[in-house]
């Protein structure tokens, strides 16, 4: 009897030393010093005026994408909607903009990825205005660049089509948290270890929390592409997504 | 298709798993947690601007979320018939 009385209050000790740490994957409103909130409006602001352009220019020289630009849109919409339980005991949602990315190039999903991020600070005061430019900046930017750089790498060393469009995603929403714990260790450096201790801080939460997720959000952009491989070749060669070893 | 299934099995027990290897946790997706770890680095700091506009109630969030959800599944799943019919047609 006594045994389990040590093991309810060993268990109870437990609850209050370990932090039961849960993070959603934007940075709050209000949560970033304001100088920090401007730069990354100022570093965000080019890749969404270029990726109006980059949309603007597809759209005009393949009109028949429009319906797969919206579906990467309402990829992102969905899958961002999705808070799913990981290993640490804690939520948080995929970002879903590796598929526009794999279709479109990461500099369209810059301006799709911030929409879905405005839409949330507006309507369910996920994230914020104030945050928008950082949010954007990994979510929108980095998230996709990583994702698009992983995809032709890996059609490069010819890793099959959805082996790449796979680790493109997963890579892509891993990174996003990345950026974001960066982003809060450079507002929030620690008094001792200063960046890099809260970078570790951040990190540790936010990687650990991401790892299942990131293989979801892989999973699912590669199953809707085994779809589009199936009924949308002709768009998908248009928008040169296969490697020329696998566009014949 | 098959194995589109089969993936899709992979995702929905990934997120299922956690549910059992970590009975009694909060699984709580809380902004507020992030708020606790600034708190911890830099007692001394105030947000300086708060949501413009927030949900009055978790129902409303939870309505939102959905909206949000529901929008998007509702585009993928037309356009999935939208292509498949074409498909047939041609």
């Amino acid at each position: 009897m006594t045994f389990s009385w040590w093991k309810l209050s060993y268990f109870l000790l437990a609850l209050l030393i370990v932090p039961n740490r849960a993070f959603a994957m934007h940075i709050m409103e209000g949560f970033l010093p304001i100088e920090w909130a401007i730069f990354w409006w100022v570093i965000t602001t080019p890749f969404i005026i270029l990726g109006l352009r980059s949309i603007r220019k597809t759209m005009e020289e393949n009109p028949e994408t429009k319906m797969l630009l919206g579906l990467s849109g309402a990829f992102a919409f969905v899958l961002s909607a999705l808070k799913i339980p990981s290993v640490t005991g804690s939520c948080s949602h995929p970002t879903g903009v590796g598929l526009g990315t794999v279709l479109f190039g990461p500099l369209a999903m810059s301006v799709i990825g911030t929409i879905v991020l405005l839409f949330q600070s507006l309507l369910l005061a996920h994230g914020g205005i104030t945050t928008l430019g950082a949010n954007a900046f990994s979510m929108a930017i980095v998230g996709p660049f990583i994702a698009y750089f992983v995809f032709k790498g890996a059609q490069q060393i010819g890793l099959s089509f959805s082996l790449a469009v796979f680790f493109a995603a997963m890579l892509g929403d891993l990174g996003t948290y990345i950026v974001t714990s960066v982003q809060l260790a450079l507002a929030f450096p620690s008094e001792v270890g200063g960046f890099m201790a809260s970078f570790t801080k951040f990190a540790g939460i936010f990687a650990l929390t991401q790892i299942p997720l990131a293989v979801s959000e892989g999973i699912l952009t590669v199953i809707v592409m085994n779809f589009l491989k199936k009924y949308n070749v002709s768009e998908l060669k248009t928008l040169r997504v296969f490697s020329t070893k696998e566009a014949h | 298709m098959k194995r589109n299934v089969l993936l899709l099995v992979i995702v929905v027990l990934l997120a299922i798993i956690p549910l059992f290897i970590q009975k009694g946790a909060e699984f709580g997706g809380a902004d507020g947690e992030a708020e606790a770890a600034i708190g911890e680095i830099d007692a001394e700091y105030e947000p300086w601007f708060d949501s413009l506009w927030e949900p009055p109630s978790g129902e409303i969030e939870s309505l939102l979320f959905v909206l949000q959800a529901a929008i998007g599944a509702g585009f993928i799943g037309y356009f999935i018939g939208y292509m498949r019919g074409k498909h047939k047609e041609g």
